[in-house]
């Protein structure tokens, strides 16, 4: 009796348009899933260094931390804000360890050094947006130059180097074979921010905020909380991002990161986050880390420097959303 | 008058005023008319940018690639003249205004045509137009001796005694001021940021005017990479690194609403000008120049927390014991 | 009855001028939908033409057509008898058709006279806009039609009626030969429009044709000499106002007799539920105090911006009372946000749906559960099988009409929004429920359905606050009503004391003194 037309009587609504298969088969994730395999099949023919274990695991490092900071982002960019002060967040924290390090403070102090600092930062951001109701991108790109400003005025053009040796283990160890502990953490953050999102009453709220936050707002939902909480963990993140490259480089310059937000953006942007907020998902920002590792990667391989990298991961982030559109002015 | 006094402009002006008294009371030296043509002049890069930006903001949009698109042209326009000397200054100056508007141009096509956010389309040229600067350079420099003395000296010599680079930064504000206030398109600019639904309803697309709009930050990106080229007589693929955010701040300094549609030209000269006197005065007062990002940083952050204070303040005022009578009827 | 209406649109047009502006087998079709169908419109100089229609009868699309920001699919637009053809709306103001929109389609950062003139202001010998004539002729239409502005007015210091007023010198600056009010009263009051009826006339006399849109019979047959209803994207009739009533309107608009009369009610509060004191907020509304019974509906009447919706939005907890104390069944309660309010049991349907009640992007499903989580998730982790059990439950008990639960709302009509956001509120189980203009925009079907669904609320003791500035439906659906004017209860009214002409005296201060 579950034929719908037997009874006319008594409105049913499906739960579902279409099945899961269907919309998965529709979805931008699977899209980038074949440019990422695209580009993996076409590394491996066009050098024969490409396909070795060590390798690929070296290629990581060209993503993970960017990537532990793009989840986070990629939250508050689906709430509406945005963050451009995480590079200099790094740049802050890395000069905070770095000051720590040198007065003698061991590992654990220096992570907690490189947490709190993220964690102040992403307050500092925080406060300005939701309680004085400042725009983020405006009050991001000050703090940019505010957090990394104070980095220049502690290190001018010096450095830290003085770290201890097992603080490289962030940065440069491994936990099993070629599975770095970067790896591990980008894999393990992943998940979390995965269910986070997707999988978590504060997950719906951050989608509800994005798509319109006076009804999120009227519904109940505590607009400024979640939104402060965002930047708190972008903050965190930048932390924790700072902690593993200041590991992994083993000195601290101001410089440090510099130019990093945009990529981050850009990461999320090509996962398939809407700029302007309420929709996207963490597996398409996985995905479109891999592909800009890749990318980066292979391009090395071949001896194409890192800057002409740039043109194709920018042709891309225009492509990725003109193509689709493109189609379907062509179309029509 | 009294609305004027109590702007953000005139709040602006009278702190650059301050600023400028509180620098001369240690170092009267700085404010020699001699300096003040020096660091006006430093500032012209910057302002000419910054009312490109200006009116790109305006109208809601954002233009990151300005910097890159400044470095391209610049790089183009340096290649050229090492390669034909004998090309006059003119002829260059011409190409470099072309090619920033059509670098402009497309950005403005992509926002317009296919409504892409001009924050992920002006991010993604912005990369591609360093990229190709590195293709066409294959990462070297163009140094001074590569340069003829014609086309670094352009910019320096002086005219009725200020050199031609601030004489392009007045210029190009007294063009804009009056392209703002008193053409159709100058006003375009302001209706399509500050309401773009009720812009469609008087006749004006919106996405041909935010097109125009970058066309000109284009513009302007181009003759400024020419005269910034010259003036330090060296190009290479890093030329005004980042500069493109820095030009973002003068132009909120200055009051210009993020959110379009609300904020003048006045203010964005006074906001360039702020800049400008900090990063100058800062070597003559005696701070190492590693704190201007931190000022300029926190520069940002205050002018605005007082735009939106400025802005907000106003409620629904429905009891009578409330209402201060008259305003409006 | 039937073949009488029908057969109107065939009669002759009265005897009269041409038409200045004719539309003729206007077809135009979006994406799924064909918004009109072969519909034909004729404005006559000097004469007020009323456009009726239900929502989505396809009243907008035809404005938006006779101004050129729409280019129909088929048919013809001839003005003074010439064909022509509107590309963008600068060719319609060319045209010298004017609108004036639903929404005051305005400048705020933009002076008086720009807003006047933006568009078609006057140029100097370069081309320049010509800033001292252009002050000079905005204050010249601003004298014509009595405004008291300032023509360098920024027009966000203006208030909602003086910004109509800007609206309305922009009409005439043009010198339009057509003018298309759209809805122009729905935000003005009483003493406001009255002056834009005034001002009607003037256009009138004018020579000027006028497209009036309104959903209130009373200020169309006031002044309106001809109509024009739609309905469904087509045309079914038009002719002179003074040849049909008001029955005769309705029926071509929804195609059937409509019951007017509201849903029969047993009148049987139960005990106290809500008891407001003293509620104050520094600029909005003082001095607030009632009381709201189970299964009770209580109505709050008043003209538009009286602040009856700054009360509800500061007992759900949207901004706050500066004094004030709210109980529920007796015990005082504290309500700091609207997530207080929910768990408190007062729930909050606010009156601008597509802003403030459903989250457009998001699926119907995710819409209904949002303030209700708690209950379909567990440790904060969602429950999706419950949630669409919640979701189903309730958007069927409202005849929800939509393909399916994951629908984005965005995609339902504005009554079956509607729907959605009511559903969303029962969800969380409420003691009482605030409508804010809960029919304002939507078709006469799901009006009634709206206010069966109101009563059966309160059948089932749900306590009922309805804020409507439609005397009808206070009228027909209050138990009791309490009036507010300039932010201060002006009467509370019940039984025979509560009749169309005290709502009104008491909504507008008549025959009272002014403080």
């Amino acid at each position: 009796m579950s034929d719908l037309s037997t009874d006319p009587s008594v409105r049913q609504i499906p739960d579902r348009l279409q099945s899961r298969s269907a919309r998965l088969l529709q979805s931008w994730e699977l899209l980038l899933l074949i440019v990422a395999i695209a580009i993996f099949i076409a590394n491996s023919f066009a050098s024969p260094y490409f396909l070795n274990a060590w390798n690929l695991s070296d290629a990581t490092f060209n993503f993970t931390e960017k990537a532990m900071i793009a989840f986070a982002m990629a939250l508050l960019i689906v709430s509406g804000e945005i963050d451009l002060s995480v590079a200099s967040i790094i740049a802050l924290a890395s000069t905070a360890m770095g000051a720590a390090a040198t007065a003698g403070f061991g590992t654990p102090a220096l992570v907690l050094v490189g947490l709190v600092t993220g964690l102040l930062c992403g307050a500092f951001n925080g406060t300005l947006v939701t309680r004085l109701g400042l725009p983020s991108i405006v009050v991001t790109i000050g703090t940019m130059s505010l957090f990394r400003g104070i980095s220049y005025i502690v290190l001018g053009d010096g450095a830290y180097r003085s770290y201890p040796a097992d603080f490289t283990y962030f940065g440069q160890g491994y936990v099993f074979w070629v599975i770095s502990f970067e790896f591990v953490l980008f894999v393990l953050f992943a998940l979390v921010y995965y269910v986070l999102l997707h999988r978590t009453n504060f997950g719906r709220a951050i989608f509800a905020i994005g798509n319109n936050p006076t009804a999120a707002q009227f519904s109940g939902i505590r607009v400024g909380r979640v939104k402060f909480t965002l930047f708190l963990l972008t903050g965190l993140m930048s932390g924790v991002a700072a902690i593993c490259l200041t590991s992994r480089l083993g000195s601290t310059r101001p410089s440090i990161g510099f130019g990093w937000e945009l990529e981050v953006v850009t990461m999320v942007v090509l996962g398939g986050i809407s700029i302007l907020g309420g929709s996207g998902s963490i597996p398409g920002v996985v995905i479109a880390a891999f592909v800009m590792g890749l990318v980066t990667f292979g391009l090395g391989l071949l001896n194409v420097p890192g800057i002409v990298m740039s043109i194709f991961i920018g042709c891309m982030l225009i492509g990725v959303i003109a193509l689709p559109r493109l189609w379907k002015m062509w179309r029509s | 008058m009294m609305t004027f006094l109590k702007s953000r402009e005139a709040m602006l002006g009278a702190a650059i005023l301050l600023l400028l008294f509180l620098i001369a009371s240690r170092f009267p030296a700085f404010v020699a008319p001699a300096n003040l043509v020096r660091v006006f002049t430093d500032t012209s890069p910057l302002l000419i940018l910054a009312l490109g930006q200006t009116v790109v903001i305006l109208t809601r949009c954002i233009d990151l690639s300005v910097a890159a698109n400044l470095a391209l042209t610049g790089m183009v326009c340096a290649m050229l003249n090492a390669a034909m000397p004998g090309l006059p200054v003119a002829a260059i100056l011409l190409l470099a205004v072309a090619l920033g508007a059509f670098m402009g141009a497309l950005n403005g096509l992509l926002v317009w045509k296919l409504a892409i956010p001009s924050i992920v389309v002006t991010l993604g040229t912005m990369t591609i137009f360093r990229g190709i600067i590195f293709l066409i350079s294959d990462g070297a420099w163009v140094n001074a001796h590569e340069m003829s003395a014609s086309f670094t000296g352009f910019p320096r010599s002086t005219v009725l005694g200020l050199p031609v680079l601030a004489w392009f930064g007045l210029l190009v504000a007294v063009l804009v001021a009056v392209m703002i206030a008193r053409t159709p398109l100058g006003r375009a600019f302001y209706a399509v940021g500050g309401n773009p639904h009720a812009a469609i309803y008087t006749g004006i697309d919106v996405g041909k005017t935010q097109f125009w709009a970058f066309t000109l930050s284009g513009a302007l990106a181009g003759l400024t990479g020419y005269l910034w080229v010259a003036r330090y007589a060296v190009a290479y693929v890093d030329i005004a690194g980042g500069f493109e955010l820095e030009v973002v701040a003068a132009c909120v300094i200055g009051g210009i609403s993020i959110a379009g549609g609300a904020g003048t030209i006045l203010g964005t000269i006074l906001g360039a000008l702020f800049l400008g006197i900090v990063k100058n005065a800062l070597p003559v007062v005696d701070i190492s120049p590693f704190w201007q990002m931190a000022i300029s940083g926190t520069a940002i952050i205050v002018a605005v927390t007082l735009n939106v204070r400025n802005a907000r303040a106003k409620g629904r005022i429905i009891l009578r014991s409330a209402q201060a009578e008259g305003a409006t009827a | 009855m039937q073949m009488s209406v029908e057969s109107r649109q065939f009669g002759a047009p009265a005897a009269g001028d041409e038409p200045i502006l004719a539309l003729s087998g206007i077809t135009k079709t979006f994406p799924g939908v064909k918004a009109l169908s072969d519909v034909s419109l004729d404005l006559y100089p000097g004469q007020v033409t009323a456009l009726i229609g239900e929502n989505g009868a396809g009243k907008s699309t035809i404005v938006k057509t006779l101004t050129g920001i729409y280019q129909p699919d088929a048919g013809e637009i001839r003005v003074s008898g010439e064909p022509v053809h509107f590309a963008t709306a600068q060719d319609a103001a060319a045209a010298g058709i004017t609108a004036i929109h639903q929404e005051t389609v305005l400048f705020d950062e933009l002076t008086v006279a720009e807003n006047i003139f933006i568009g078609h202001a006057p140029r100097s010998r370069f081309g320049l806009i010509d800033w001292a004539r252009m002050r000079q002729q905005a204050r010249d239409i601003l004298t014509r039609i009595d405004a008291d502005l300032e023509p360098d007015m920024l027009l966000r210091d203006l208030g909602i009626a003086s910004k109509h007023l800007v609206a309305i010198a922009r009409a005439l600056s043009a010198e339009a030969r057509v003018v298309v009010m759209d809805e122009p009263t729905a935000a003005l009051s009483h003493k406001e429009i009255e002056e834009l009826y005034d001002l009607v006339e003037r256009l009138k006399s004018e020579g000027r044709a006028i497209l009036f849109i309104s959903h209130k019979f009373d200020e169309i047959f006031r002044i309106a000499d001809r109509y024009t209803v739609f309905r469904d994207g087509t045309h079914v009739g038009s002719g002179l106002m003074s040849e049909v009533n008001e029955a005769d309107l309705v029926r071509m608009m929804v195609g059937r007799d409509v019951d007017q009369i509201f849903p029969q009610r047993q009148k049987s509060p139960g005990d106290e539920v809500l008891q407001v004191v003293g509620y104050s907020h520094p600029t909005e509304f003082a001095d607030i105090g009632f009381t709201l019974r189970r299964g009770e509906i209580l109505g709050f009447y008043g003209l538009v911006g009286a602040g009856r919706s700054e009360v509800m939005q500061s007992l759900v907890g949207i901004t706050r009372p500066s004094k004030g104390v709210v109980k529920i069944d007796g015990t005082i309660k504290v309500i700091r946000s609207p997530a207080d309010a929910v768990s408190n049991g007062i729930v909050y349907v606010p009156e601008d749906r597509g802003k403030q009640g459903a989250v457009i992007g998001l699926p119907i499903y995710q819409n209904v559960t949002l303030p209700s989580l708690s209950q379909t998730s567990r440790n904060g982790f969602l429950r999706l099988a419950e949630e669409f059990d919640l979701a189903r439950h309730y958007t069927q008990r409202l005849d929800l009409r939509a393909a399916a639960l994951d629908q984005d709302v965005g995609n339902l009509s504005g009554g079956n929004q509607q729907k959605v956001v009511i559903a969303k509120w029962l969800a969380t189980k409420p003691k009482v429920i605030i409508l804010d203009e809960p029919t304002k925009g939507i078709d006469i079907g799901s009006k009634a359905a709206v206010h069966a669904f109101m009563a059966e609320l309160a059948a089932e003791g749900l306590s009922v606050i309805m804020v409507s500035s439609e005397i009808p439906e206070i009228m027909g659906m209050s138990d009791r009503v309490i009036v507010m004017r300039e932010g201060l209860i002006a009467a509370e009214l019940e039984g025979d004391a509560l009749t169309p002409e005290t709502l009104v005296r008491h909504a507008a201060g008549i025959g009272e003194k002014q403080p």
